[in-house]
């Protein structure tokens, strides 16, 4: 099975962003990891590729030099080949980058195509279902997991208040919800050894961008949170206030 | 800006809330730009949906009905979608923000090679294009987007924008022509799996209950369940009580779960991180109940009890109960 995987660097977000003078993301301090929903989609890559003898995981990845740390740690976990789409800084516009990812993926007879269901930087939850569009490939977005069979795939899929359960013919593109399956880390040996891996770095060119980053700004800060007090005795006073001050209930 | 297209989202011969959400703001939209509103219902034997459509005010409504569309075909209701935007060449199409939306608009935005802004809390018209505003880095900031072109795509986030009804004349209603193939389907729904309680989704839910560790186990959610019948709510958890397995990951609120904006939102026993946080946060109301003092959450629920959950919910309940009985 030939397996497709495009993964981005994105900031780590478990720490304050902050907006720079220029109106962009103050860089510095900033640390940068493989976008959580893409790690999630490795996990269940490297399982597909664990499972069917032969496999094959190829990524792809758009961003600047230093995403090849993020490049060494995937091939480390369990990919076998990666394509570097180097830029100085990656365009925001997700029909943009999902034409840059349709023309590399295009030739490569990949029977899966994985992307996270969103990179949690922009939130855009765009650029696989643009791609599998692109291809005219069928696609299922926001999986938890998956069952293969010969060329057909049971896909899992959260929706509100229940799971859908798709059969999709391949080649098709999946893309990655959080799913039951924890992502691995990578051992110091599998580092090692993944700078032996081979590694593509190419130049893309960038269609015009239907979308532009006006600006950039903090939400409207909650006022303090104020104790209304302590124990069983608060009860009647907070549901009070819910009732007369919040008029919530 | 000719022509404003709302995507109707119905399952089980039921319109989402959230799709008359974005019916009303298609319809404010066109009003500031002399345009025509039309809402697409895609499904099967689904006319008796007009009239709750017709409420919200439109110029026309849509039908693509066909057996095989019954329930959601992500190439199906894609090709629906394609139709209806070039019979009627729609400069504006807008989905609400839910699993179909979001699975339908970037297949829409790839098709007519047109920008898309997801998940937006506000939309204006510009010359050529539309001006949005949407939540980024999980909510963290929030982004002023342009979409630029001669057709733009919006999905808005739920519970962001007020569905109104209106009174005005009755919308024509015409029924699409589409060409339906299921055999030439490549994905196909086989079935939805329901849990065993149904429950009201956590994105959608405007009271929620959220329990975190601190409710010791998965039994320890029936107080929470009482209290969210009393208040017509739902129960959610913070990611530590989804990994330890006393609730399914669809209940997780948090940078990994589900970011909602409820009237209210009541955390028990979760401490407040800052991936639950940004979950959350936009909720109108929060309050917090917490054994520890000086556990994160206080400092931005509007409304901060200190105590033992085990205690005060129980307590809560009842007095919700008396509230209420009073009338
Ligand atoms: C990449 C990443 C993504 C993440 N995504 C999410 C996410 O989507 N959602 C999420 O929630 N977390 C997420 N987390 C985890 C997050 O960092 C916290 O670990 C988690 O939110 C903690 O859950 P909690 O508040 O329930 O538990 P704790 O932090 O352990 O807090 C339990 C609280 O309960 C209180 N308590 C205990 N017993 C009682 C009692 N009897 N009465 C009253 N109070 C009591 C304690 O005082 C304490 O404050 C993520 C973390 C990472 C690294
Ligand atoms: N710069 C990029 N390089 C490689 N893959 C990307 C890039 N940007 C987005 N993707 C993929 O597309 C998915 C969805 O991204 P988005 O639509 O931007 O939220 C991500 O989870 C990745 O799998």
């Amino acid at each position: 099975m030939k397996i497709a995987l495009c993964i981005k660097q994105v900031p780590d977000t478990s720490v304050r962003v902050k907006i720079a003078q220029d109106g962009k993301i103050d860089a510095s301090g900033v640390e940068y990891v493989i976008n959580p929903y893409d790690e999630y989609a490795l996990e269940e890559a490297v399982r597909l590729k664990e499972q069917i003898t032969g496999s094959e995981i190829t990524l792809v990845s758009i961003g600047p030099e230093k995403a090849q740390q993020m490049i060494l740690k995937a091939l480390a976990i369990g990919a076998d080949k990666a394509v570097h789409l180097k830029v100085d800084n990656i365009p925001q516009d997700p029909l943009a980058i999902a034409k840059v990812l349709a023309e590399e993926l295009k030739g490569g007879a990949y029977d899966i195509i994985f992307f996270g269901k969103k990179a949690v930087d922009n939130d855009n939850h765009q650029v696989g279902a643009i791609v599998a569009e692109l291809l005219n490939l069928p696609c299922v977005t926001a999986c938890t997991h998956y069952e293969v069979k010969d060329s057909e795939v049971t896909a899992y899929r959260e929706i509100e208040g229940g799971v859908e359960v798709y059969e999709v013919q391949l080649p098709a593109v999946f893309t990655q919800e959080k799913g039951p399956h924890e992502p691995r880390y990578p051992q110091l040996r599998e580092l090692m050894a993944a700078r032996r891996k081979p590694l593509t770095v190419k130049q893309p060119n960038f269609s015009s961008s239907k979308t532009e980053s006006l600006a950039l700004s903090y939400p409207p800060a909650r006022p303090q949170g104020k104790i209304v007090g302590k124990g069983v005795e608060a009860v009647p006073d907070l549901v009070r206030l819910l009732h007369e001050e919040a008029k919530v209930i | 800006m000719a022509g404003i297209l709302v995507f109707v989202e119905q399952r089980q011969g039921k319109v989402k809330q959230s799709s008359l959400e974005a019916l009303s703001e298609g319809r404010r939209l066109a009003g500031k730009i002399g345009a025509n509103v039309s809402a697409l219902i895609v499904g099967h034997q689904v006319e008796n949906l007009v009239n709750d459509v017709a409420k919200y005010g439109c110029n026309t409504v849509l039908l693509a009905q066909h057996e095989a569309l019954a329930n959601y075909s992500p190439e199906g209701y894609r090709d629906a979608l394609l139709e209806a935007v070039k019979e009627e060449q729609h400069r504006l199409v807008l989905l609400a923000g839910t699993a179909m939306g979001k699975d339908l608009a970037p297949r829409i935005s790839a098709r007519f090679d047109a920008g898309l802004a997801t998940d937006c809390t506000t939309v204006e018209i510009a010359t050529d294009g539309i001006i949005t505003t949407r939540p980024v880095f999980a909510g963290k900031l929030l982004q002023k987007l342009k979409v630029s072109g001669s057709m733009a795509i919006a999905t808005l986030k739920p519970n962001a924008f007020k569905a109104e009804q209106v009174n005005g004349n009755a919308p024509t209603v015409e029924q699409l022509p589409v060409r339906v193939d299921p055999s030439k389907w490549r994905a196909v729904l086989k079935t939805t799996l329901e849990p065993e309680v149904k429950k009201q989704d956590v994105s959608e839910a405007s009271i929620i209950i959220s329990g975190g560790r601190g409710m010791r186990g998965p039994e320890g959610y029936r107080i929470l369940e009482e209290l969210a019948a009393v208040l017509g709510g739902t129960v959610a958890a913070s990611r530590a009580a989804v990994d330890a397995g006393w609730r399914p990951h669809a209940d997780q609120v948090g940078q990994t779960g589900k970011v909602v904006s409820p009237n209210l939102y009541i955390a028990c026993g979760i401490s407040g991180a800052v991936q639950h946080q940004v979950g959350m946060i936009n909720s109108k109301v929060i309050v917090a109940i917490n054994k520890d003092p000086v556990a994160p959450i206080f400092k931005f629920a509007d409304y901060g009890l200190v105590g033992d959950i085990f205690e005060i919910i129980p307590a809560l309940t009842n007095e919700i109960k008396k509230l209420y009985n009073r009338g």
